[in-house]
């Protein structure tokens, strides 16, 4: 059992989706209850992960699985090659754990072609996770391309007014990033081969990352990879897609965009960019934590002038991911906690927040701040749902988002980005500023809309959905800590392989000048 | 005289043409007997084409790892040309499957139609075997010649008409350039074997500047790329693609093809393994330029048989790469790559002669509003086609192109690579359209589609099967492909 655990847990969406698409097309309700027992099924298989003490020791792999499934005599071998250790394990904790809340938003926003949209959704958890687990660089892609075909019926098809061009936008986005990986995933590839990597090994990541690539290839290499991963991320300016993406997607769809695949971007530098190309990894680092910044602030600028909540929440998106970026590029222990951590945040809250724009579209049929205002008399406990929310996405002390910013800002600051930290700090009062005046203005003040004065407050399913969330936004706030000590083993081990090469490779250059200089004085 | 004839008898290797010549054996026969049938009966030739292929098949495949050659060196029966061979078969058996419905539908239920169609094949199976430049040419004039007829086949029809006199005017046109550098080839080297060539290329190096027999491997080219419709000698297919009944675009457009670059594989790897910088670097050039030609004008077509056509064009440029690395791993990936176009591309115009009306006027982007919601199997099955034409994982599409570009960049050519995963980038933004169009739009007007006979839907669902098993378990058809390649 514990054998198959992560296979088990990838492909049994894969074979909800069977099950729902054999269910009879009008039976709305019922393809709604499989397809929740599916996910809640996918989640209570993944929960054992979650009590493994084996991973507050140890960096290494666990739970691999490796069995060889295409190999095409001397020229290659593709390994399903997949194993969890303590970067992946929160995210993929954090997949299963969105997915029954996702589902249990659709039970009466999705009513025309269910069936089509929980096949579609079982098809992403699969793809999901897959990305999550995979240990080959070419299953990897297999599941990242895997991911774009359900959103983008998603949002093509259940999206809002704007979603043809939302949806192909999100394609069109994705897609290029990641073909031009490819070209690199197979160019180390036959890199790897000539090194000497034994063969059976196929596009083994932990084999890619002992090469010793030279400096200036790995600048082109890093490149390739970091352009897919900053559009998924996305970073400034590639960010343009996911406004439109999460504005027209359907709530939930927006939640498994925000909870999930903006995390596969840093998810992707963190174990692919990063440790594969460590020298590149350094040059790089000014730029990238200048994009961070720019799109933690320009993010919440932009924010801060949207007149749609759901538009707010997206570009809040853009800030959120660009602290993550910047935690990641600090590259020692506290920076890339906190950018782990507030990767988990930003799915709780985010997807959160949108899930409570749902609610609010479900009863209003409008997300225009302008058409709201008082509503925290009409609608209590929402208010305090909404309200604490907000404040985990501001990172209130005593919330998630706290820790992780906070983290990711001391982490920054001695990671020698200081000035990056100081602009990035703006990010959190401005964060404050978008948020708490949205919040304001929905909630706060008298009842102005007549329309607004008998809405119902929040079903007992709604509740269900918000409940978990809740949950986790004070356990993370108060006792970061059970997360924090499982990934630490294998975040120190990534800093130290990672530094220790950077440091070769800084030696390497030295030794080079001062080569050069003494030639240059010889000939002197 | 007596010598040669008693040479020439010697030499007599049925085994190695015996799959092509059963295959012309059932042709001939099915012609025979529809003479004795009323006219309007097509059933019989259905069945009688599909068992003639299939015998085909099996002694094409029980012929595999055991290389007969006769006739003097003309014709090599080679795991090469098995495979392709399998590659023409697969495209004729489906091509065949979908045709009787639609011949019922536009009005031209001739049984006729079905020997043409395998002559075509055994016209494509004598280029990909053909070790002599009148073999080849024998097999590619076979093949053309029952194209041409098959194009304009619907005579009541002025686009069908149109389709089969342009592409016999045009076809006969670049068989001349063909044919005139094969002669100036013989000019030079004083054979027409193809290995006789490139040994005589080889031991007298200074015929490699010579300019004939530089023009000799220009013409030959041009001869071959309009075959394959690479640009610039494109300009033909669109307008026969949408001109032609539509299971035969789709059969052109595969199998045909493959024969082209079967040959042109050959020619080049036997003859001109000596010139291989100078034609790898003209195809270098050739191979972008199809692609981009291909994809950016597809994106401008609102006919989806013509956006196919240019498509079409398209995937002939990424094959191109295939043929630019010039090693066995981009040389088996075309072998591959053929194959697996072969079920996606068959597919999709499979879905298309279902989805269209009597005289096609609907199959444009508009027609197929809410085409996925009113037929969902077809619209499903048109979408794993359409993700594979992308060649996104886990479909034919995607291992194909993978293959040829791990080539192209085992063999150093990153750029081109490069060049040909953005072109992939270009082509997703017009199949992403036609399923837009399926899906996110509300169907204009309500009117019933066609019925779904059985035979079509067979064709369709062996062409999903196709196109997943090639694209999640490629291993052993890559292997096999391996093994056939020089």
């Amino acid at each position: 059992m514990t054998d198959h655990l992560l296979s088990l847990m990838t492909f049994f969406p894969l074979v909800g989706m069977l099950i729902v698409l054999f269910l009879p097309r009008e039976a709305d309700r019922l393809i709604k209850t499989v397809t929740l027992i599916v996910t809640i099924i996918v989640f209570l298989i993944s929960l054992p992960l979650a009590f493994d003490d084996v991973f507050l020791t140890s960096s290494a792999m666990h739970y691999t699985e490796f069995v060889n499934w295409i190999s095409i005599g001397q020229y290659f071998q593709m390994n399903y090659n997949v194993g969890i250790d303590g970067i992946s394990l929160w995210l993929v904790l954090l997949t299963t754990f969105i997915m029954p809340i996702a589902i249990l938003s659709t039970w009466n926003a999705v009513d025309k072609n269910t069936k089509g949209f929980m096949a579609l959704a079982l098809l992403l958890e699969t793809g999901m996770l897959g990305a999550f687990i995979a240990l080959d660089l070419f299953l990897f892609y297999v599941f990242w391309e895997l991911m774009l075909v359900p959103m983008y019926f998603m949002i093509g098809i259940w999206g809002g007014k704007n979603r043809i061009y939302a949806a192909v936008k999100f394609f069109l986005f994705t897609a290029v990033g990641s073909l031009l990986m490819l070209v690199a995933i197979i160019y180390v590839y036959y890199f790897s081969m000539k090194a000497g990597v034994p063969f059976e090994n196929g596009f083994s990541i932990a084999h890619f990352a002992q090469l010793d690539i030279p400096a200036n290839l790995q600048m082109w290499l890093f490149a390739a990879f970091a352009f897919s991963f900053a559009i998924k991320v996305p970073m400034f300016p590639f960010h343009t897609w996911l406004p439109d993406a999460h504005t027209e997607a359907p709530t939930a769809g927006s939640v498994i965009l925000a909870a999930i695949l903006l995390k596969m971007g840093t998810y992707g530098f963190i174990r692919f960019a990063i440790p594969l190309f460590p020298v590149a990894t350094m040059k790089f680092t000014p730029l990238l934590a200048t994009l961070a910044v720019i799109g933690i602030i320009y993010g919440a600028l932009v924010a801060m002038m949207q007149d749609d909540v759901k538009k707010l929440v997206a570009y809040s998106s853009v800030s959120h991911l660009g602290f993550v970026m910047l935690g990641i590029f600090a590259m020692n222990l506290q920076g890339l906690a906190g950018g782990m951590l507030q990767m988990i945040n930003h799915g709780i809250s985010t997807g959160a927040l949108f899930l409570i724009v749902g609610f609010l579209y479900e009863r209003r049929h409008t997300r225009l701040i302008a058409d709201f205002g008082g509503l925290s008399k009409v609608m209590p406990v929402f208010a305090v749902i909404f309200m604490i929310m907000t404040f985990s996405s501001v990172g209130l002390p005593g919330t998630n988002g706290f820790v992780g910013e906070f983290l990711i800002l001391v982490g920054a600051f001695e990671g020698g980005l200081r000035v990056y930290t100081v602009f990035a700090t703006t990010g959190v009062i401005l964060a404050a500023v978008y948020m708490l005046w949205m919040f304001q203005r929905v909630m706060m003040g008298k009842v102005t809309n007549p329309k607004n004065e008998n809405l119902k407050d929040l079903s007992a399913r709604e509740m269900v959905i918000m409940l978990p969330l809740l949950l986790f936004v004070f356990w993370i706030g108060f006792y970061p800590n059970t997360f924090l000590s499982k990934m630490n083993p294998t975040l120190e081990n990534l800093v130290e392989q990672v530094k220790g090469k950077q440091q070769i490779a800084m030696m390497a250059e030295d030794m080079e000048q001062s080569v050069t200089k003494i030639a240059v004085n010889d000939l002197r | 005289m007596n010598d040669l004839v008693q040479n020439a008898l010697l030499n007599v290797n049925i085994a190695a043409i015996l799959p092509s010549l059963i295959l012309v054996c059932f042709g001939m026969g099915l012609l025979l007997i529809n003479v004795f049938l009323p006219r309007g009966t097509t059933r019989h030739a259905v069945w009688i084409s599909l068992i003639g292929l299939a015998v085909t098949g099996f002694f094409v495949y029980t012929g595999w790892g055991n290389p007969q050659y006769g006739f003097n060196d003309a014709v090599a029966m080679d795991n090469f040309a098995a495979f392709f061979s399998i590659t023409f078969l697969v495209c004729a058996a489906l091509t065949i499957l979908m045709s009787d419905d639609y011949l019922r539908r536009e009005g031209y239920p001739v049984s006729e139609y079905y020997p043409l169609i395998l002559f075509a094949t055994a016209g494509a199976m004598w280029m990909a075997s053909g070790t002599d430049m009148m073999t080849i040419f024998l097999g590619l004039e076979v093949m053309s010649i029952s194209l041409y007829v098959l194009a304009g086949f619907f005579r009541g029809q002025v686009k069908s008409n149109e389709a089969g006199l342009k592409y016999f005017l045009l076809g006969a046109f670049s068989t001349g350039f063909l044919l005139y550098g094969m002669a100036l080839i013989y000019g030079v080297s004083g054979s027409t074997r193809l290995t006789e060539i490139g040994v005589y290329l080889k031991t007298h190096a200074s015929l490699l500047d010579n300019p004939m027999t530089l023009a000799g491997l220009v013409l030959l080219s041009t001869g071959f790329l309009f075959k394959i419709a690479a640009a610039p000698f494109h300009m033909w297919a669109p307008d026969v693609y949408e001109g032609a009944p539509t299971p035969i675009t789709a059969f052109m457009s595969a199998g045909p093809k493959a024969a082209a670059f079967a040959a042109f594989l050959r020619v080049m790897e036997y003859c001109f393994f000596t010139l291989k910088p100078e034609w790898t670097a003209m195809l270098w050039v050739l191979a972008v330029l199809t692609m981009v030609v291909g994809n950016v004008i597809a994106i401008r077509q609102t006919n989806i048989k013509r956006m196919l056509a240019y498509s079409s064009i398209a995937h002939a440029g990424y094959v191109l790469v295939g043929m630019v690395a010039a090693n066995e791993i981009g040389y088996s990936g075309i072998l591959f790559y053929m194959l697996a176009y072969t079920f996606m591309n068959i597919g999709a115009f499979a879905v298309l002669v279902l989805a269209g009306k009597k005289g096609e006027d609907n199959l444009t982007l508009e027609g197929l509003s809410g085409f996925g919601f009113k037929k969902p199997f077809l619209g499903v099955a048109m979408t794993i086609f359409l993700f594979s034409l992308m060649g996104l994982p886990p479909t034919a599409g995607f291992a194909g192109k993978f293959y040829i570009f791990a080539g192209a960049i085992k063999a150093g050519y990153i750029w081109l690579a490069v060049i040909g995963v953005l072109n992939s980038a270009i082509s997703l933004y017009y199949y992403l359209r036609v399923m837009v169009y399926m899906y996110f739009r509300d169907p204009e007007e309500d009117y019933a589609w066609v019925a779904m006979p059985g035979a079509v839907v067979v064709t369709i669902i062996i062409a999903i099967a196709g196109v997943f098993y090639l694209g999640i378990m490629p291993g052993e058809v890559m292997e096999l492909a391996k093994q056939a390649v020089f």
